[in-house]
């Protein structure tokens, strides 16, 4: 049996039905930055604390990686099996933009704007057959 | 004390397959001593770095052992502007009067490939591959383009006009003119940026002979004059390489607030340079840092370019020998390129490539990861 093992700790709230970005929020300054980090980049204060910064959000910036990257990149791709996929930055109600994959992989698809919804899914598998488990956004289709 | 240029030296950007990288920074540092009339062990300095290449103090075992105070110098892409700043500050500061900058490198075939811990960074975000900085720069020309009304046409004429830059280059790498369609209808690599808008990682080296402005004319009949050298880097809030996240409110670029301190010390600005270098990773961020670097508003790119203003006879000519795009990227060699295109442009001697009007001012700027830029400006 396999089971979903998150890429890093604290990245999201899983196992969960309903997944949420964790980020860290300054104390001080109210500045929220993500990943999670012990002291602010913004004041230097060391108090900070992790909040949900939300699992929807608006897509600020995108291109599309159109090559399969060198190391230290490591999916269960191959050259053959590569397929292109969307990068963006996506504004969220947490008050942060955040860096991640897309799942719409061509320009058509993809307008600074749209809404994006946050999807937890198997990136890659370990050597046991665990799903490595990575966040990405999706298009929003229902509103 | 001011600080004067009086050596200037290239070893060809591109692939030398015979050479190592330290062997063509060697190359470089006896074409600079030449430029000056100079020995090596004249030199009483050196600041010196390479990205892949090998530790720049290694050199004294190629151009020898005088026991000179040699200083490595690692700025990611601003490692040749960090390490002429560094000669700067040491002649200014009164305690040398001569000494030398050196960088070079050789980097293997394709896109560079960062390690995240190298950066304070976790492993995810590499192996999920968002540590790419092609993808950065596609991300924030995208999204200048959006804020600024810049279209792919503005992108395809920087393209066009570097490889027009780099065919007048007797050194450039890239020495094949490229035609607008040949440019529009290259590979998508990282959208909106295609394959021909994108510089490559290259082998090279260049050097520079420094000294105190009060002796230069002992030195040089064609001294110039280092007006201002400045490195900043990224203030919260600006939009960086290599950043998980970004905060809602963007704050200008290191890039602005380097090039505001850089004019201030030479008491000039955007209007007084007469030729430019820019660092142009991309066409996306040559047009930025058009605007970072005050030569023009944000959106007026678009109509500058479309008037031929930044090629070798337009009024703000801009990396004249064809800047990164023809002469790639060896990181600890590439801002010291610019700054030896701009003393060749100074003194006149740019030949089919050399801008009209008697250049007086020239300027040049550097960007590299995680953010942070470095400015010089040269006068005559
Ligand atoms: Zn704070």
């Amino acid at each position: 049996m396999h089971t979903q093992i998150p890429i890093k700790e604290g990245l999201f709230t899983w196992p969960s039905s309903k997944p949420q970005l964790l980020g860290s929020r300054c104390s001080r300054c109210a500045e929220a930055t993500f990943p999670a980090q012990p002291d602010c980049r913004n004041c230097g204060s060391r108090e900070t604390h992790i909040v949900e910064l939300g699992d929807r959000g608006t897509l600020w910036t995108w291109t599309i990686q159109t090559f399969m990257p060198k190391q230290p990149y490591h999916s269960s791709e191959t050259e053959a099996t590569f397929a292109p996929y969307g990068v963006g930055y996506v504004e969220m109600p947490g008050g942060v933009r955040v860096e991640a994959r897309l799942q719409p992989n061509t320009a058509q698809q993809l307008k600074i704007g749209m809404p994006m919804q946050l999807a937890i899914i198997p990136f890659r598998s370990d050597e046991q057959g665990n799903d490595i488990m990575t966040f990405c956004f999706t298009a929003v289709t229902e509103e | 004390m001011d600080v004067a240029i009086i050596g200037i030296g290239l070893h060809r950007f591109g692939r030398s397959p015979d050479m190592s990288g330290m062997q063509q920074g060697a190359s470089a540092v006896r074409a600079a001593l030449a430029d000056a009339g100079l020995s090596w062990k004249d030199m009483q300095f050196a600041y010196g770095g390479s990205q892949d290449a090998g530790n720049a103090d290694s050199l004294v075992n190629e151009l020898g052992l005088t026991g000179l105070q040699f200083t490595n110098i690692w700025n990611g892409c601003a490692t040749g502007g960090s390490s002429l700043h560094a000669a700067y500050t040491a002649i200014k500061s009164g305690e040398y009067d001569l000494g030398v900058v050196v960088g070079f490198d050789k980097h293997p075939r394709g896109a560079f490939n960062p390690q995240p811990k190298d950066w304070g960074l976790d492993d995810w975000y590499g192996e999920t591959g968002l540590m790419l900085t092609t993808q950065f720069f596609a991300l924030k020309t995208q999204r200048y383009m959006h804020d600024h009304g810049i279209t792919e046409d503005a992108l395809i004429r920087v393209s066009e006009k570097a490889f027009t830059n780099g065919s007048l280059t007797p050194t450039a790498w890239r020495q094949q003119k490229l035609s607008y369609d040949e440019i529009a209808q290259s590979a998508m690599i990282s959208d909106p940026l295609r394959k021909y808008m994108f510089c490559s990682p290259a082998e090279g080296g260049a050097a520079l002979i420094i000294c105190n402005a009060e002796k230069a004319r002992q030195y040089s009949s064609k001294p110039l004059y280092l007006k201002a050298a400045a490195i900043r880097t990224r203030h919260y809030g600006s939009f960086e390489v290599f950043a998980p996240s970004q905060a809602m409110n963007v704050a200008d670029a290191p890039t602005v607030t380097a090039s505001k301190a850089a004019f201030e010390l030479a008491g000039i600005g955007p209007k007084d340079v007469d030729v430019i270098q820019l660092q142009d990773t991309d066409c996306g961020t040559e047009i930025i840092h058009m605007a970072e670097n005050g030569f023009c508003e944000h959106g007026e790119q678009e109509q500058l370019l479309r008037d031929g203003a930044t090629g070798i006879n337009g009024h703000l000519p801009i990396n004249t020998d064809g800047g990164c795009l023809a002469n790639g990227e060896p990181v600890g060699a590439s801002g010291l390129r610019q700054v030896y295109e701009i003393c060749v442009q100074l003194r006149g001697e740019g030949g089919a490539r050399q801008v009209g009007n008697n250049p007086k001012v020239g300027y040049t700027h550097v960007y590299g990861a995680p953010g942070l830029s470095g400015v010089t400006i040269i006068s005559k």
